[in-house]
């Protein structure tokens, strides 16, 4: 395989090649750190690249094939990671000035297994600070940009893992998602950002921002890659209370079954104006693409919704607050110099912290500081609730809810900074998924008249990823959308 | 709703953030907008609605009583901005205030 | 003091943390141990490193629910985590794992009774939290007020800690007193913590307040500190009870402060007065799920509660038929009682002796040495032996508190000390024959006295063969055998 196709090539076709023979992991390896050389100069998507270490990860997968030991099919097909998980010896920053210099002693779950199934790691990816953002602007190692668009905004707050898959600098990369962080990146992106079930995938080692509300999901270029990725990381895991135990599918069995007679939801409340007309356009093609492969449409009613981003902007905060309380210049990570504790930790925590993750650290102890936790935290909790009980009483009469991933297309980098409201608003699709802990998927429906990716988010109950994925592909197969960034 | 600089200050120190004057200032004006936004669902019915703080249908997760080794001293300390005799060094301790 | 028909009213509120004897840390696989160079029961979690997740210890939940039940507490049906947020550099995340308004255990209460009489103390709640790291002074005088730098050690963070709250129903620093030696007790029957007050593995912090009878408000609350014993506990509420009523006599207003007991002067002293209210800002902890003990598991932990030490007072009452004052002494520690009643069992015969032996005598040599019944040289056993050898002639009562002595010295059985002292008693008829046959030789005329019906110089013949025998004649013995011999 030449340079460049392996660079475009997806993960389930590398490894194909790799059990051909056609290509070892070592060629593979070096092809994207090739394309890495070409293309981060121009999107800042690394914060920390490990071509050495993912050369020997990949001379050993090499060994372990050729001797027919291969850890899973996807043994030597290398992986990056966004720079939330904590990785053995490899620094790990969370795209904060307050962990510049933190070489975590441990690896998180999520690496553990994909180590475990051979994935060389390619590094580390750039990210809004703490998760705090949409558009990876809040990264304290400046923002990354989008391959579409390079005045453009990645999304975020997975911007780098988006930035570098859509680049062909790997062929998938793991993100996260608390309020959209994969999903909305991936569709600014034109590719395919899942959100597991809240629950699925472990999140230890998964530097938090809201506890409740955070997932770690794959970010690739196909479904399937997408439901590949997923097999190797989702499952219990003893080190995280919140995990569930019980035992997982496989996600690519069944995943070309199609969707006839499926039934699929669109959001009554998501109707009409709140999204940019490109973007419109291309989600209502979309709907009428899904009904000529099978499914019924029907409308459905979540009247919670719209209050879904206060609630989620009273409770990422809220848990984010005290989250983010170790980083205190005691144990690890910056230190100011001051001569008592107070003066210390709260000029490390004045000079480590963003001004995003300032103010919603701040905004996070208003709403839980005493005589205003019933008024916020409380009811925002109880908001939630009510978002719950809208999506189970719209399940009774769908299998999947459809809505565009995002309102907009890619924002020019700097337009929203000033207002952060704005910027919070963009999360109005995604948000509410969170909070109800269900699953979704923003797969590529086309490009907007402004040539830039759409993306469609596919929102099933928990534990339904198998049918959000068979949706999910037919939609891909029949769109064929296979426009590249000209990067 | 809006928050006058005095919560802005209290709420500063409750979180050891030492902010300059600028931000607190614009803390409080982005705080207010947000806030501001966040009095819709003051308006909403919601008593006898039960609080969802996890989405997750779990209870009782628990770990057996079962020691395993500890991390060395030396990897413990190894990320310390500053150390001394196998602990870590943190000036004065005072009280909050 | 505390004089109870005064004016005044004193209300004590106490707040027990208790270190449980778990074999790992509550959230964490680190092994719990007072032993160790500092951090090196340490990890990832119990450091709070990024990304860590807490996993609670079902022995830790399980030992909670044993302590609710033991203070006849009800067990929640649902119970939950907090977050309890401050900032304090021995706290690895800045906000402890505690738990808020779902505890474990709530509604119960203790029995407890002394001069005061017999009173109820209620039990608020019963919850379970971690502990914290421990923190250095150095500089100054090395204490925290004046040191210029602290050292911080996370062995003990994440240690498993019960919180066990009582209602404000103790009136009395004597009260006060009796009550935390009572819990200590109970926990110790439990066996869920080893209860060092000396160690930190059991610390009480008192709320103190004194009002004029009658007044339906409290009086000021005080938080008084830093009892690291059970007499300091009375020490010190009784110099704050009267602290407290003297500034009221003389017209003072008091106000809510913290007070820092000093065992040396035996006074407290102000810490902080609370102008600065704490906001914790508690709400549920989002990486733990709620407990929900059904009530199999709740039946099964009652199953396996031991006896109590009030049931252990009430048996000790029937089977052996002891009065409160011994009761009290033998029952003070599970220890005590266990050493005791295996002496009472290997004795078999009267318990009642073997009371009287520990506490009349055992004791005296226990208190010199500053030791526990439980923790003398020699074993239950060897006290039932050395009893026994009474009982059976071997030894004179006289001796037999000799050989206890050297018993408590060398932790040897009874007959090899009281044969090393010589103490072994002559009973061999052979041997003290001789002796009375040679008394009566060589005193014919005494002799005659007691044959011909003077029986009062029968004493002094026994006198001269015990002084043959230097004193280890068996008494008894030569009694009948001079009657024998001298019976005409
Ligand atoms: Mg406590
Ligand atoms: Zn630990």
């Amino acid at each position: 395989m030449a340079t460049a196709d392996l660079a475009w090539a997806s993960a389930t076709e590398l490894a194909a090649a790799l059990e051909r023979g056609d290509v070892s992991s070592v060629e593979i390896a070096q092809a994207l750190s090739k394309r890495a050389d070409e293309v981060d100069p121009k999107i800042n998507a690394y914060l920390e690249r490990t071509d050495e270490r993912a050369l020997d990860a990949a001379r050993a997968a090499d060994e372990r094939r050729s001797a027919g030991e291969a850890r899973s099919p996807y043994d030597g097909v290398p992986v990056a990671y966004k720079d939330i998980f904590v990785t053995r010896g490899v620094t790990t920053t969370c795209g904060s000035k307050i962990l510049e210099r933190f070489v975590p002693p441990y690896d998180a779950t999520v690496v553990a297994r994909c180590e475990e199934a051979g994935l060389p790691m390619l590094g580390k990816l750039n990210m809004d600070e703490f998760a705090m953002g949409s558009s990876t602007e809040n990264s304290a190692f400046g923002p990354t940009r989008n391959p579409w668009d390079l005045d453009a905004v990645p999304g975020g707050s997975s911007g780098g893992s988006v930035a570098l898959v859509a680049a062909g600098g790997a062929p998938w990369a793991w993100g996260t998602d608390t309020g959209g962080s994969i999903r909305q990146p991936a569709a600014l992106c034109g590719l395919v950002g899942m959100k597991p079930t809240y629950g699925l995938v472990s999140r230890y080692g998964m530097i938090a921002f809201a506890s409740s509300l955070d997932q770690a999901g794959p970010i690739t270029r196909t479904v399937t890659d997408a439901a590949a990725l997923l097999n190797l990381a989702a499952g219990g895991d003893d080190m995280d209370s919140t995990c569930l135990k019980d035992p997982v599918p496989d996600y690519l069995e069944g995943i070309d079954r199609g969707i006839d007679g499926m039934r699929i939801g669109v959001v009554k409340e998501f109707q009409g104006e709140g999204s940019q007309p490109g973007v419109r356009a291309r989600v209502d093609e979309a709907l009428t693409r899904l009904e000529k492969l099978g499914a019924t449409l029907e409308e459905v009613s979540l009247p919670s919704f719209e209050h879904g981003i206060s609630a989620y902007y009273l409770i990422a905060p809220a848990e984010c607050s005290s989250n983010l309380a170790r980083y205190d210049g005691v144990r690890y990570g910056h230190r100011a110099v001051a001569d008592d504790i107070v003066a210390m930790t709260s000029r490390t925590r004045e000079e480590g912290f963003g001004a995003e993750v300032k103010r919603r650290i701040m905004l996070g102890t208003y709403a839980l500081s005493a005589g205003y936790y019933e008024a916020y935290y409380g009811k925002a909790q109880k908001v939630r609730t009510l978002i719950v009980r809208d999506l189970e009483r719209a399940y009774e009469n769908v299998d999947l809810i459809v809505s565009p991933t995002s309102p907009t297309t890619a924002f020019k980098i700097g337009e929203r900074t000033d207002d952060p409201l704005a910027m919070y608003l963009s999360d109005v699709y995604t948000v509410p998924v969170n909070l109800a802990g269900n699953t979704a998927i923003s797969v590529p429906c086309g490009l907007a008249d402004d040539g830039l990716p759409v993306g469609l988010q596919i929102i099933a109950k928990s534990l339904d990823e198998r049918t959000m994925f068979r949706a999910a592909y037919a939609f891909e197969q029949d769109l064929g959308f296979d426009e590249r960034p000209a990067l | 709703m809006s928050l006058d600089r005095a919560a802005v200050d209290h709420v500063a120190r409750l979180a050891r953030l030492d902010l300059s004057e600028e931000e607190r200032d614009r803390m409080q004006k982005e705080l207010t907008s947000i806030l501001g936004h966040a009095e819709k669902i003051q308006e909403l019915d919601l008593d006898g609605v039960p609080a969802t703080s996890h989405a997750l249908p779990l209870s009782n997760v628990f770990r057996p009583d079962e020691a395993r080794p500890s991390l060395p001293q030396e990897e413990a300390l190894a990320n310390a901005p500053e150390a001394e005799d196998g602990r870590f060094r943190v000036p004065r301790i005072i009280e909050d205030a | 003091m505390s004089v109870r028909e005064d004016v005044y009213e004193t209300t004590v509120g106490l707040e027990i943390h208790v270190e449980l004897a778990t074999k790992s840390k509550m959230f964490c696989a680190c092994e719990v141990s007072f032993a160790g160079e500092p951090n090196t029961r340490t990890c990832p979690v119990c450091l709070g490193l990024p990304g860590t997740l807490p996993v609670p210890n079902e022995k830790a939940v399980e030992y909670t629910m044993k302590i609710g039940l033991a203070l006849e507490c009800r067990i929640a049906e649902r119970s939950l985590f907090h977050r309890k947020n401050y900032f304090y550099p021995d706290m690895p995340k800045n906000y402890q794992i505690s738990q808020y308004d779902l505890p474990l255990c709530e509604q119960g209460h203790v029995e407890i009774s002394g001069d005061f009489g017999t009173t109820t103390v209620g039990i608020t709640r019963v919850h379970l939290e971690e502990d914290t790291g421990k923190s250095v002074h150095l500089g100054g005088t090395g204490r925290i007020a004046d040191s210029d730098y602290s050292l911080e050690d996370f062995n003990r963070a994440g240690t498993p800690l019960v919180e066990i709250v009582s209602e404000p129903d103790i009136n009395s620093a004597e009260e006060a007193r009796v009550f935390v030696s009572e819990l200590r007790a109970l926990l110790e029957s439990l066996g869920v913590s080893d209860v060092r007050m000396e160690e930190g593995s059991m610390r009480v912090d008192a709320n103190v307040s004194v009002r004029r009878r009658g007044e339906k408000e409290y009086g000021a609350k005080v938080e008084v500190k830093n009892m690291n014993s059970i007499r300091s506990v009375g020490r010190a509420l009784e110099y704050e009870e009267r602290r407290q009523r003297e500034a009221l006599d003389a017209g003072e207003t008091l106000v809510q402060e913290t007070r820092h007991f000093d065992e040396k002067t035996g006074t407290t002293s102000s810490l902080r007065t609370k102008e600065f209210a704490f906001d914790y800002r508690y709400f549920p902890e989002p990486d733990l799920v709620p407990l929900e003990p059904d009530e199999s598991w709740v039946e099964r932990i009652r199953g396996s509660l031991p006896e109590l030490p009030t049931a252990r007072r009430e048996r000790f009452a029937s089977e052996y038929g002891l009065g409160d004052a011994d009761i009290a002494v033998l029952t003070a520690s599970t220890k005590t009682a266990d050493w005791f009643e295996a002496a009472a069992a290997a004795y078999g015969g009267d318990a009642k002796k073997v009371v009287n032996w520990i506490i009349a005598d055992l004791y005296g040599l226990l208190n010199e040495a500053g030791l526990e019944l439980y923790e003398a040289r020699f074993t239950p056993v060897q006290l039932a032996q050395l009893i026994t050898m009474i009982d059976e002639g071997k030894i004179s009562g006289k001796q037999a508190k000799l050989v206890l002595a050297g018993m408590f010295e060398s932790g040897d059985d009874p007959e090899k000390v009281a044969s090393d002292k010589g103490l072994q008693q002559v009973s061999d008829e052979g041997a003290i024959s001789a002796a009375v046959d040679e008394v009566i030789a060589e005193n014919a005329d005494a002799a005659d006295k007691v044959r011909s019906g003077q029986m009062n110089t029968l004493g002094f013949l026994v006198g001269q063969v015990m002084k043959k025998t230097r004193g280890r004649a068996n008494p008894g013995m030569v009694n009948e055998l001079l009657r024998e011999k001298l019976s005409s």
